[in-house]
């Protein structure tokens, strides 16, 4: 984990009450807050291990607001923070101490739905899910599903390039956004994406999704929406070995399978939310794996016919299929409860966000046990099978001297243990202030620098969300960690198809 | 000395003497583009897959590699690249490919050529090796640079490896043609990709509506008997002469225009066209005024480019001066002496 206190600070020091004044003249006083009394509850994100209370929290309501924001603080050298409902897990929202938190909470209109042409135009801050409710009249829904949906924005999703549990399927919000009307630093607005499928000139619309509010700020999003599927199963398989489960994933996908989800659940996770959410779940299995069919009643039946055949030939010990929609409903609510499950037992928990290749699973499992030994603290693993991503959870207790740098010391471990495996320190949280350190494992200064040309392109100034994302070299050097080769096979020379 | 070392070498020479270099795969996109510029820097030495495992749907390859090739591994393991990628000559390499960023019938359903790519390894401007993305499905560490390259035309790097998540290829497919004209086919085809069906591409020509179906042969048999229309067999080569523009469409020598807009936009005066993407995607092939095909891409929330043929120049996609602004601020972060063959796709970077 990273140390907040290390945020560089803006370029001349910053007049607190001249920020202010200046921002009062674009903003209604309801719009901006000053008083440490209502800057506070902005002080972090989903991530509350860091806090910084901002300079200010301006909130604007319309394009014309943020621009008029972005403005000033460009010509005053302020750094600035978008926020959208702040549910982010990396500290990518964390305030900066000198600069201004832009909170687009307030624009959470939903512009235009076309029902023909499949596609919503929305405002940054609506929720995720409130797009496929508006959209749902017409059969229609916004795919990208994080776990926090109900709360998250569309804003944010752009910012971190959000997955969920039916992304190997439907795609990341990179695969979902047909444009977005970005504000720059100067306050200009440029419209990347377009009403097409593919946009003039380069993909600066890719580049900016998952930018984590290092290159502007979202006023607008296109999504695009897809027929909502006309039924889900899931099927629950349990399995008494972690390398037993993890081959009926490669079978499943080696089967030309592609599941709308594919979760996996160890032991310890799943103990932990039975006593929560009384899911049902075999208590005696290694693992669990949660595949879910969707499509047509007619293309579901086969389906999942096929995924029950392979999981039996993988050795399931256990088998089940929910009946209906409620029993669906209820398998599912183990995992997706599974981090407020762990929080329940252990006053404190740091969830991991590791990808992997999915061939590696049983290795980077068998690492983590052993770095749970070596540290002496639980962590059950929650994963997203299908496509590799794991979020080993570290129990810990702040209030014991030391085990919270402990717990982010393991954490630190864990992450260079998916980067030895040829994967990655984040698959959908991001690397915000959370990760930043790791960034110097995961890249060489050369590739770090290059991204910094990126965002010099964009922020010549660094005033957006400054400090996240891109680690400076000198931070990387006193770090102290060293760059690791990625995927460094013990064999490189053997073929490996 | 390994041949990525022998590029990186050629990129180090050329940027000291102040040349441009325009790298190359099999060529066979050299009609494309605003102008060609620079001393050919050919991939192809560099080839061969690199890592292929089916059960992780992700395919590592570098850049020379050829595109059939690549298929024929992917068919042995029941994949593909689901966004059919055209070949338009037998030397397509995965290299030009990514480069290019041109996708098929199947990107409508399936997503584009840079929604499918992963990571990517690039010789960048100063001559060093280095690597973006990964070859796991799932990855936000860093900004986007492989999806950034995916399309840039050898503009902004020069691609050595890439890796696709691939999909395996749909148990059964089947292709429906209607007679409509071209307003009834736009607003059919939009209405019918509303629906949960398995739809995977649609062509309009000749007052044609062809639909092809993939997926679960029940699911594919439903939807059949659902939308009717005439079957289309065998269907497999009039799919790939719209992805090759080996249709007879393409066959005209007037210029080929490309416009990429928002499906649901009535027929548009231009003469012939050939309609693919449920109407995001308009073919036109003739002469007609740059000006008049420029304005009606914009009109309809889109761009248009002149594909092939007609004068090089007048193709340049049109952009607003903020983002052309920062279209240039982008190509000089990233290759500020214009090594890589500037003006390929816009006389500005």
């Amino acid at each position: 984990m990273g140390k907040p206190e290390s945020l560089p600070s803006a370029q001349a020091s910053v007049d607190r009450d001249e920020v202010i004044r200046r921002l009062g003249q674009v903003l209604p006083p309801a719009n901006l807050l000053h008083s440490r009394e209502d800057t506070k509850p902005y002080e972090c994100d989903g991530l509350p291990a860091f806090r910084n209370v901002p300079l200010a929290v301006a909130l604007p309501e319309n394009e014309d607001q943020v621009r008029a924001v972005m403005r000033v603080c460009h010509e005053l050298g302020v750094p600035i923070v978008a926020r959208g409902a702040g549910t982010g897990l990396s500290g990518g929202a964390l305030p900066h101490a000198e600069g201004v938190t832009l909170g687009l909470s307030k624009m959470k209109r939903i512009v235009e739905i076309d029902p023909v042409r499949r596609t919503a135009t929305v405002q940054p801050g609506v929720r995720n899910l409130a797009i496929s409710e508006a959209t749902a009249p017409y059969g229609l829904y916004y795919a990208p599903d994080p776990s926090s949906q109900i709360a998250c924005s569309i804003g944010g999703n752009i910012a971190e390039n959000s997955g969920g549990v039916h992304c190997l399927k439907y795609g990341l919000t990179v695969h979902n956004v047909l444009a977005v009307r970005l504000v720059t630093i100067e306050g200009e607005v440029l419209v990347l994406g377009g009403d097409g499928l593919d946009a003039a000139g380069y993909g600066l619309l890719a580049l900016t999704i998952g930018s984590e509010g290092l290159l502007g700020v979202v006023t607008e999003i296109t999504v695009k929406l897809l027929p909502k599927p006309q039924l889900a199963r899931v099927v629950l398989a349990a399995f008494d070995s972690l390398e037993k489960a993890g081959q009926a994933v490669a079978n499943i996908i080696a089967a030309g399978i592609i599941p709308a989800g594919l979760e996996m659940m160890d032991r310890l996770a799943t103990e932990a939310v039975e006593q929560f959410v009384h899911a049902n779940y075999p208590l005696d299995a290694e693992a669990i794996l949660l595949c879910e069919s969707d499509g047509t009643p007619e293309e579901v039946a086969a389906e999942i016919e096929r995924m029950e055949a392979v999981m039996r030939a993988s050795g399931a010990t256990q088998i089940r299929l929910s009946k209906d929609e409620a029993e669906r409903l209820r398998f599912w609510s183990g995992r997706k409860a599974a981090f407020p499950a762990v929080g329940r037992i252990m006053p404190d928990y740091y969830c991991m966000d590791g990808t992997i290749p999915k061939r590696r699973l049983a290795e980077v499992l068998q690492g983590i046990a052993r770095l749970s030994e070596e540290f002496g603290l639980r962590c059950p693993n929650v994963f997203h099978a299908g496509d590799g991503n794991l979020h080993p959870l570290i129990m810990f207790d702040a209030n014991v001297p030391g085990e919270a740098e402990k717990a982010a010391q393991f954490g630190s471990r864990i992450l260079t243990l998916c980067i030895e495996a040829g994967g990655t320190i984040t698959g959908e949280h991001g690397v915000g202030m959370e990760k930043i350190n790791e960034m110097c494992v995961q890249f060489h200064p050369d590739e770090l620098e290059v991204f910094r040309a990126v965002k010099r392109a964009f922020d010549p100034q660094d005033l957006l969300n400054p400090g996240k994302a891109v680690p400076t070299l000198h931070r990387c050097a006193e770090f102290g960690m060293m760059h690791v080769h990625r995927g460094q096979e013990r064999f490189p020379e053997l073929p490996r198809f | 000395m390994a041949i990525p070392e022998q590029f990186a070498e050629a990129v180090r020479d050329a940027s000291a003497e102040k040349r441009c270099l325009r790298i190359r795969g099999g060529g066979t996109k050299d009609f494309y583009g605003v102008a060609l510029e620079g001393e050919v820097l050919d991939t192809r030495a560099y080839r061969g897959i690199v890592d292929y495992d089916p059960s992780e749907l992700v395919l590592t390859a570098r850049a020379g590699t050829p595109l059939d090739e690549i298929d024929r591994t992917l068919a042995e393991g029941g994949q593909m690249l689901a966004f059919e990628p055209p070949h338009l000559g037998h030397d397509s390499t995965i290299g030009g490919v990514i480069a290019a960023g041109l996708s098929g019938p199947r990107r409508v359903a399936a997503g584009s050529a840079r929604d499918f790519v992963l990571g990517v390894r690039v010789i960048d401007a100063q001559g060093r090796d280095l690597s973006f993305g990964g070859r796991v499905m799932k990855n936000v560490a860093g900004f986007d640079l492989s999806r950034l390259v995916t399309g840039s035309f050898g503009t902004l790097a020069l691609v050595t490896e890439v890796s696709l998540k691939v999909l395996p290829k749909p148990e059964t497919e089947c292709t429906l043609a209607f007679e409509f004209d071209e307003a009834i086919a736009i607003d059919r085809i939009n209405r019918w990709a509303a629906q949960p069906l398995p739809i995977s591409a649609s062509c309009h020509a000749d007052g044609r509506l062809c639909v092809r179906l993939s997926g679960a042969r029940a699911a594919v048999d439903a939807a059949r008997e659902r939308l009717g229309g005439e079957a289309v067999t065998p269907d497999g080569a009039f799919w790939t002469s719209v992805r090759d523009q080996t249709h007879t469409f393409f066959s005209s020598n007037a210029a080929l225009w490309r416009l990429s807009i928002r499906s649901t936009t009535m027929p548009l005066d231009l003469g012939p066209q050939l309609i693919e993407w449920h109407g995001a995607l308009r073919w036109v092939a003739q002469d007609v005024e740059p000006e008049r095909v420029h304005a009606a891409a914009q009109a309809a929330g889109g761009h248009a480019t002149l594909f092939r043929g007609g004068e090089r120049g007048q193709g340049i996609q049109r952009l607003a001066p903020p983002v052309l602004e920062l279209h240039k601020r982008v190509k000089r972060a990233l290759d500020p002496d214009s090594v890589f063959g500037p003006h390929r796709i816009h006389p500005e970077f």
